[in-house]
């Protein structure tokens, strides 16, 4: 074997084996990630327990209540290629896909989060709305759809107890 | 409302059906606040870096946020150049209207609570 032909194998080896690396590493990445937030959501649910969001319009509480503003909270989010080409197999089946499920959970409870952190001293949240929408990326169809989902509520005081 | 002054007395806002607490002596009917804007081009190359590995697109929420907030202040101004002090039962929209760009739209109804 002659030099050139240990390049050669070298070349077709690298060719074939860096789209694997690439695609492990982004993995890897996005899976580190989505631990990371994960631990940070749960953190901060606990750190907000005291404050109840509610989806009614009313709370039965008969105390007065002394302030009341709207809040907001939003997040875009996007799965990236991985999670679009795991979808893509999903579609061949049909059947839950589990990688969005996942990504829109994260997406709803860090919307939930930052509405609660713009008004951190109310002491409910009433009629939480949802809303999801798609941001389609510019490059149409073949580009990754982002997600943006906006909570909104309604933040309440009661006046102290006397 | 906007006083004389020029010193805004603030406008309440609500998603409630009423201002909790207060009750509604006049009401004005609908009042809607909208923008459509367009992705900002190094924020478009910063997305879509991010996009690689998925995950939360700072640039967006930021951009999606400020455009909230500005459909938002546009209702506001609606509701106070009818003499309005709150409005109440609030929704918010969002579409994309053409690729890259999203219009929001916040709408609902003014009124004056005591």
């Amino acid at each position: 074997m002659t030099v050139e032909d240990i390049i050669g194998v070298l070349f077709v080896l690298l060719f074939f084996i860096s789209p694997v690396i690439v695609f492990l590493t982004t993995w890897w990445i996005s899976a580190e990630m989505e631990k990371n937030h994960y631990r940070s959501i749960h953190a901060r649910e606990q750190k907000f327990d005291r404050l109840p969001v509610v989806p009614t319009r009313s709370s039965d509480s008969r105390r007065r209540i002394v302030e009341s503003r709207l809040v907001t909270g939003s997040v875009v989010i996007s799965g990236g290629p991985l999670k679009r080409l795991t979808a893509r197999f999903r579609m061949i089946i049909g059947g839950p896909i589990r990688g969005y499920e996942i990504l829109l959970d994260r997406a709803r409870r860090e919307a939930i989060l930052r509405m609660k952190e713009s008004f951190p001293e109310a002491d409910m949240i009433l009629n939480l709305r949802l809303e999801t929408s798609t941001i389609v990326r510019s490059q149409g169809r073949e580009g990754m759809a982002a997600v943006e989902v906006v909570a909104s509520g309604t933040a309440v005081r009661y006046a102290p107890v006397a | 409302m906007r006083s004389v002054t020029g010193v805004q007395t603030p406008i309440l806002l609500t998603n409630l059906e009423t201002v909790p607490g207060r009750a509604i002596r006049v009401h004005y009917g609908l009042v809607s606040g909208s923008t459509v804007r367009a992705k900002h081009i190094g924020r478009d190359i910063m997305a879509g870096l991010k996009n690689i590995v998925g995950g939360e697109l700072k640039g967006y929420t930021e951009l999606l946020n400020e455009a909230r907030n500005e459909a938002v202040g546009r209702m506001v101004a609606h509701a106070a150049s009818l003499g309005a002090n709150a409005v109440v039962n609030i929704r918010f929209s969002t579409s994309s209207v053409a690729s890259g760009a999203s219009e929001l739209f916040a709408y609902g109804t003014a009124v004056t609570v005591e």
